[in-house]
C-alpha cells in the first residue's frame, strides 16, 4: 500500500468500485445496502488516514506523485499527487462524505439509486483533490455534475428539479469557462523540450516564468484568470454567482446539503489556490483589488440575506455565501507597491487563514445542515418563526447544536474563529477599509446566528406544527453531531492540528507568487495606461 | 494506344481493383442472395434461412474482408494509396476505414431490427436489400475520387434511403416523410449535379486529384483568374457544398431531417443518423482534400488558391456554429423523442463540421499537422457519434416496443420499471451533451482543441470556438429534460410501463453500447485515438 499510485488510485476509486458492487444488489436490501456503503466510505478513510500519516509536514513540494501516460498523443497523463493545500481536503472530504453516509439513514426513498450515486460523487470529489493534470482535474470536476443532478432531482424537496437544473446550467457554464482556458494553457505552453501540457506544475512554472522560452503572456494570463476565476467562483459561491446556492442547498437532502457546503465549495476555493492563483499571477495580481472586493461584498451580502430568511436551511445556505467570502479575502491580499510584494508574511497569513476557513467552514457548515436536518425530519417545516424552547424538548440535540452554531459563529475557541480571524487581519494590510468592513461581517454573523438560537432553541415553548413528533436524538445522529462538534472544538483550541499541515505549501506558494510580481506589475501598468 | 495495351491495361488494373473492392463485392453477393432466396421461397416463415442470418452473413464476410486490408494499411504504415477501376475510386487508408465503420454500424442497425422486430420476416427482404444498397452507395463515398463517382455514391445512397424512411406502409406520416424527403433530395442532387459540371467545365477534369493541379494553374494565371472564372468556380464550390449540406442535414438544408426520422422507424432513423453522416463526411473531406491538392505541393500552392480555401474553411466553420446552434435551439420545445434527436444530429453535425472547417484552415496554411489532429477529431467523434447515436436510437426503439409511443412525456418513470433502459439512456444522452467520463467529452475536445487551434491563424474562428463550446451548455436541457422526465416526473397510473430486464438480449444491445460509450471516455481513450491517428497519417501522407 505503500506504493503511492496504489494508494492515491484506491483513494479515489474505492468508492466507484463500491458503487459499482452495489449495482449487483438486491434492490429489496436495503439495510444491506446501507451497510455496505457506510463500509465502503470508512475504508476510503481509512485510505485517506494511511496518506495522511505518510505525508511529511516538512516538504512544501508536492508529495507522492506519480504519472501514468493515459493519452499520448495529446500529452495527457494520469498524474496524481497530494501536498499540504490538498490533503487538508482530502481528509475533509472522506470524513464528510463519511458522516454523510450516516446520515443518509433518513434516505428511505430509492436506496439503491441514491447510494450508487452518492458513492460517485465522493469519487468525483476525492479525484478533483489529487489530480495534477488539468484534463483529469476537468474530468472529475465534470463528473461530479450526474451524481449532484439527480440527488437533488429524485430526493430533493418540492422545488427540486428547478434547483438541480440550476445547479447543473451554472456549473456546466463555469465548467465551460475552464474548458476555454484549459485549452489556452494547452497550447500557450508549447515550446521547451516537453512541447504542450497539461501538467499543472509544469503550468505553474510557465506562469510563474521559471521555464525559459515558454511564457504566458500577460494578455492571456489575465484571460484565463478571469475565465478561471468566474469557472471557480460560480462553485465557490461568491456574488454575483452564487444565486444557485440557496436553492440547491435548500431543496437537497440533507446528507447532500452537507456535502455541497461541507466539500463542493470547497472545490471553487481549492482550484483558484491550485489552478487560478499559480498559473495566471500576473493575471491574479491584476485582479487583486476586485476580488477582494468582491470578498467582502460576499461575506456582507451574504450575512444580510441570512438575517432576513424565515427558512432555516436558506439561512444556513446564505451563512455559506458569507463565510465563503473569507476565503475569496484571504486568498487573494496580495499586495504590492513599487514592483515587490509587500508584507507577504501578511498574505501568507491570508493565504492559510483561506484554507483554515475551508476546513473549519467544512465541518460547522456541514454541522448546520445536519442540525436543520434532524429537526425537519421530525417536524416537516423549518420555518424559523414557528420554533422555539427546543431546549426543553431535546436537551442533547439543542446543546449540540448550538456548539456547532456557535463554531458558525466564529466564537474563539472554535474551529469558525481562526479562519475569520486570520483572513480579517491579513485584509488590514491590503486596505484598511476592506477589513473593517469585512469585520463587520462578524458582528453581522453573530447577529443571525444567535437570533437563530434565540428563535429555535430557547423560549418558552415550540409553537410550530406537529409538536407530538419531537423526540430525543437517536444514536445514528448524535454520533454524527457529536463527531463534528469535537472537530470544531479540537480544531478551534488548537489550529496547529491544521496550520501544520498547510503550512510549509502555502509559504511556498506565496514565495513563488511574491517573486512574479515584478513582471505582473508592469503589465498592470500597461493596462491603465 | 492500340486494343492490346488497353485490354492489358484493364487487366493488371482489374487485377489489383477487384481484391481491393471485394468488401463491395460481397455486399453485392449479399443482395443476390437476399434476391435469390426470396425468388425460391426458402426464406420464409419455418425455414432454416432467414433474410438478417443472409445479411448477417454477408456484412461478417465483408468485414473481416475490410478489416483485413484495414491491417495492411496500418501495419505497412507508409503505404500510399492507389486508385481502383481507372482512377474512378481511391483505395487508401480513409477508405478501409469508413468501410470498417460502416460495417460496424450496419452489423449494429440489423442486430437492433431482430430486437425490436422491425421489419418482420415477411419484409425482411426488401428491408436489408434497401439497407445494404445504401450502406454500398456510402463505402463509394468514402473510396470516391472522381466527381462523378461522387455522384453516384450520393444517389445510390439517397435512393434507398428515401425508401427505407417510407417502409412503414400503412403509415401517413412514414409516407410524407419518405415523400419530403425524396423532393428536398431531389433538389439537392440537381444542384449539386449542375455544380459538379460547372466545375468540371472550368478545370476540364472531373477526376479529384487533377482538380488542384488545375485550379492551381488558373489561379497563376492573371488573366484566367478573372471574374467570371472566379464567379463560377465560386457557385460551382458552393452548389456541390449545398449537396453534400443536405446529406448533413446542415442548416439551411436541414429541414428534411426532423421530419424523415419522425415518420421512419427509429432504427431507420438511426441508421441514416450516423452511418449516413460518416459516408457524407468521408465525401466532404475528400472534396476538400481535392480541392486543396497534395499536401506536399502546399508551398507552391499560389496565394490566390490559399486565399479560396481559407475562405471555404472559414465559411464551414460559421455554417457549423450556426447549425449547432440551431439544432441545440429547436430541440428544446421537441416532445417527441426521435425528432429532438433529430434536431440533436443536426446540432451535432455542426459540431463535426467544425473538424472540417479547421482542417481546410490549417490547410490553407500549410499546416499538415494540425490539419492531422483536426481530422484525427473528427474520426474519433463519428466513432463515439456512432456508439452513442444508435445507443439513443435503439433505446428509442426498445421503448416503443413496449409502451408503443415515442412521446417523451410517456417514458415518466421509466427508471423504475425498466432501469437498464434509462441508465443506458442516461449515458448515451450525456455523452452526446459531451460530459466526462464519456467518449462524447473526448470527441468533443479534440474537435474544439483542433478548432481553437486553428483560430490562431484566423482570429475570427475564435467566434465559431466560442459559440462551439457554448452549445453544450445550451445543449445540456433537452437531454437533461428527457432524463428529468424518466427518473423525477411521477408517472400516471395508467401509462404503460415498459420491463426490459437486463438479462435479456435487447439488454446485452443496450449495455454493448452503452458500455462501449463510457470505455471511449476512459480506458479506451489512447487506443481509439491511435486508430484515428493512424488512418489519418495514411491520408495524409
Amino acid at each position: 500500500m505503500n506504493d503511492p499510485i496504489i494508494l492515491l488510485s484506491a483513494i479515489i476509486f474505492a468508492p466507484a468500485v463500491g458503487a459499482l458492487i452495489l449495482s449487483v444488489f438486491n434492490k429489496e436490501a436495503e439495510e444491506g445496502m446501507r451497510v455496505f456503503a457506510l463500509i465502503t466510505t470508512v475504508v476510503t478513510f481509512v485510505l485517506t488516514l494511511m496518506l495522511w500519516n505518510i505525508f511529511d509536514y516538512q516538504d512544501p513540494q508536492m508529495q507522492l506523485q506519480v504519472s501514468v501516460p493515459w493519452i499520448k498523443a495529446w500529452n495527457i497523463n494520469y498524474q496524481l499527487g497530494v501536498d499540504g493545500i490538498s490533503l487538508p481536503l482530502v481528509l475533509l472530504t472522506s470524513l464528510i462524505s463519511l458522516l454523510a453516509m450516516v446520515a443518509s439513514w433518513s434516505i428511505t426513498k430509492q436506496v439503491k439509486g441514491y447510494l450508487i450515486l452518492f458513492l460517485l460523487l465522493e469519487t468525483g470529489m476525492l479525484g478533483v483533490f489529487l489530480a495534477l493534470d488539468f484534463f483529469l482535474f476537468y474530468v472529475f470536476w465534470e463528473v461530479m455534475l450526474l451524481p449532484m443532478y439527480f440527488l437533488i432531482g429524485i430526493w430533493g424537496g418540492p422545488r427540486k428539479e428547478y434547483a438541480a437544473i440550476k445547479f447543473f446550467l451554472y456549473t456546466l457554464f463555469g465548467g465551460v469557462l475552464m474548458f476555454i482556458a484549459l485549452l489556452m494553457f494547452y497550447f500557450g505552453s508549447a515550446g521547451g523540450e516537453v512541447g504542450s501540457t497539461f501538467d499543472i506544475l509544469r503550468l505553474q512554472k510557465i506562469g510563474q516564468g521559471l521555464i525559459p522560452g515558454v511564457e504566458f503572456d500577460g494578455m492571456t494570463q489575465m484571460i484565463a484568470f478571469w475565465l478561471l476565476f468566474v469557472g471557480f467562483a460560480i462553485k465557490v459561491p461568491t456574488i454575483p454567482f452564487h444565486t444557485w446556492l440557496p436553492d440547491a442547498h435548500v431543496e437537497a437532502p440533507t446528507p447532500i446539503s452537507m456535502i455541497l457546503a461541507g466539500v463542493l465549495l470547497k472545490m471553487g476555493g481549492y482550484g483558484i489556490l491550485r489552478i487560478a492563483f499559480p498559473i495566471c499571477p500576473q493575471g491574479a495580481q491584476a485582479a487583486a483589488y476586485v476580488l477582494v472586493l468582491i470578498g467582502a461584498a460576499s461575506i456582507i451580502y451574504g450575512a444580510f440575506a441570512a438575517m432576513a430568511q424565515t427558512d432555516f436551511k436558506r439561512l444556513v445556505a446564505y451563512s455559506s455565501v458569507s463565510h465563503m467570502g473569507y476565503v475569496i479575502l484571504g486568498i487573494a491580499v496580495w499586495k504590492v507597491s513599487d514592483g515587490s510584494t509587500v508584507g507577504s508574511d501578511y498574505w501568507n497569513m491570508g493565504m492559510n487563514g483561506a484554507m483554515f476557513q475551508m476546513i473549519g467552514h467544512g465541518i460547522s457548515s456541514a454541522g448546520m445542515f445536519f442540525m436543520v436536518g434532524v429537526i425537519y425530519d421530525r417536524v416537516h417545516h423549518r420555518d424559523l418563526n414557528k420554533f422555539g424552547g427546543l431546549m426543553g424538548l431535546m436537551p442533547l440535540y439543542s446543546g449540540l447544536a448550538v456548539g456547532i452554531f456557535f463554531a458558525g459563529l466564529g466564537l474563539p475557541g472554535l474551529c469558525g474563529f481562526w479562519g475569520e480571524a486570520f483572513t480579517v487581519l491579513s485584509a488590514w494590510n491590503y486596505s484598511p477599509i476592506l477589513a473593517i468592513i469585512a469585520a463587520a461581517g462578524v458582528i453581522l454573523t453573530a447577529g443571525y446566528i444567535l437570533w437563530t438560537i434565540q428563535r429555535v432553541y430557547l423560549g418558552p415553548e415550540y409553537k410550530g406544527p406537529h409538536p407530538e413528533a419531537i423526540t430525543p436524538i437517536n444514536m445514528r445522529e448524535f454520533s454524527v453531531a457529536l463527531t463534528l462538534l469535537i472537530f470544531a472544538i479540537a480544531f478551534g483550541i488548537y489550529p496547529e492540528s491544521v496550520f501544520g499541515m498547510m503550512r510549509e505549501s502555502t509559504t511556498l506558494l506565496v514565495t513563488n507568487l511574491s517573486n512574479t510580481v515584478n513582471s505582473g506589475l508592469e503589465f498592470a501598468g500597461n493596462i491603465i495606461q | 494506344m492500340n486494343i492490346e495495351t488497353l485490354f492489358n491495361y484493364l487487366k493488371s488494373d482489374l487485377s489489383t481493383s477487384l481484391p481491393a473492392f471485394s468488401p463491395e463485392l460481397t455486399i453485392c453477393a449479399t443482395i443476390l442472395a437476399l434476391l435469390f432466396a426470396r425468388l425460391f421461397n426458402v426464406d420464409r416463415r419455418g425455414s432454416l434461412i432467414s433474410p438478417a442470418g443472409i445479411t448477417l452473413t454477408g456484412i461478417g464476410v465483408a468485414f473481416v474482408l475490410s478489416v483485413v486490408q484495414l491491417g495492411k494499411f496500418t501495419d505497412s504504415g507508409s503505404d500510399q494509396g492507389s486508385g481502383m477501376f481507372t482512377g474512378l475510386l481511391l483505395f487508401d487508408g480513409f477508405t478501409a476505414f469508413f468501410r470498417v465503420f460502416l460495417l460496424v454500424s450496419i452489423i449494429l442497425i440489423v442486430w437492433l431490427t431482430q430486437l425490436s422486430g422491425i421489419p418482420d420476416r415477411e419484409d425482411g427482404p426488401d428491408f436489408f436489400i434497401l439497407l445494404l444498397g445504401s450502406t454500398l452507395g456510402m463505402m463509394l463515398m468514402a473510396s470516391a475520387n472522381h466527381m462523378l463517382m461522387l455522384f453516384l455514391a450520393i444517389e445510390m445512397t439517397s435512393v434507398p434511403s428515401y425508401v427505407m424512411v417510407g417502409f412503414l406502409k400503412g403509415r401517413k406520416t412514414a409516407s410524407e416523410a419518405a415523400l419530403k424527403y425524396v423532393v428536398y433530395g431531389g433538389g439537392a442532387a440537381g444542384v449539386m449535379l449542375y455544380g459538379i459540371s460547372l466545375l468540371a467545365g472550368l478545370l476540364g477534369t472531373a477526376h479529384l486529384p487533377e482538380m488542384a493541379a488545375q485550379l492551381a494553374k488558373i489561379a497563376n494565371d492573371p488573366a484566367l483568374m478573372s471574374g467570371p472564372t472566379l464567379t463560377t468556380l465560386a457557385i460551382a464550390v458552393v452548389m456541390i457544398l449545398v449537396g453534400i449540406a443536405f446529406k448533413l442535414s446542415l442548416f439551411p438544408f436541414h429541414f428534411w431531417c426532423p421530419d424523415a426520422f419522425e415518420g421512419a422507424s427509429a432504427e431507420v432513423a438511426g441508421f441514416l443518423s450516423v452511418a449516413s453522416k460518416a459516408g457524407a463526411f468521408a465525401l466532404l473531406v475528400r472534396f476538400c482534400l481535392a480541392m486543396v491538392g497534395e499536401f506536399t505541393e502546399i508551398h507552391a500552392t499560389p496565394a490566390a488558391m490559399k486565399q479560396f480555401n481559407l475562405q471555404i474553411g472559414v465559411v464551414l466553420g460559421f455554417v457549423a456554429a450556426i447549425t449547432a446552434t440551431f439544432g441545440n435551439l429547436a430541440a428544446y420545445s421537441q416532445t417527441n423523442m426521435k425528432r429532438l434527436l433529430a434536431y440533436s444530429t443536426i446540432a451535432h453535425a455542426g459540431y463535426m463540421l467544425m473538424a472540417v472547417s479547421a482542417m481546410m484552415i490549417f490547410l490553407s496554411l500549410g499546416d499538415s499537422n494540425g490539419a492531422k489532429r483536426a481530422i484525427e477529431g473528427l474520426l474519433y467523434y463519428l466513432m463515439v457519434y456512432l456508439v452513442m447515436n444508435l445507443g439513443a436510437f435503439g433505446i428509442v426503439a426498445l421503448i416503443r416496443n413496449e409502451i408503443f409511443s415515442e412521446q417523451i412525456a410517456d417514458y415518466a418513470q421509466l427508471a423504475k420499471s425498466s432501469p437498464m433502459l434509462a441508465v443506458g439512456m442516461l449515458i448515451c444522452l450525456f455523452s452526446l451533451v459531451g460530459i466526462p467520463p464519456t467518449g462524447g467529452f473526448v470527441g468533443k475536445f479534440m474537435i474544439f482543441a483542433a478548432m481553437f487551434d486553428a483560430a490562431e491563424y484566423q482570429p475570427i474562428m475564435y467566434a465559431v470556438f466560442v459559440v462551439g463550446v457554448l452549445n453544450t451548455v445550451f445543449s445540456l436541457f433537452y437531454y437533461l429534460n428527457v432524463l428529468r422526465v424518466m427518473w423525477i416526473v411521477p408517472a400516471d397510473e395508467s401509462a404503460r410501463t415498459a420491463e426490459v430486464p437486463l438479462a435479456s438480449r435487447s439488454g446485452a444491445f443496450v449495455a454493448v453500447l452503452s458500455i462501449a460509450v463510457i470505455v471511449t471516455g476512459t480506458i479506451f481513450v489512447a487506443p481509439v485515438q491511435q486508430i484515428a491517428e493512424q488512418v489519418t497519417r495514411l491520408v495524409s501522407s
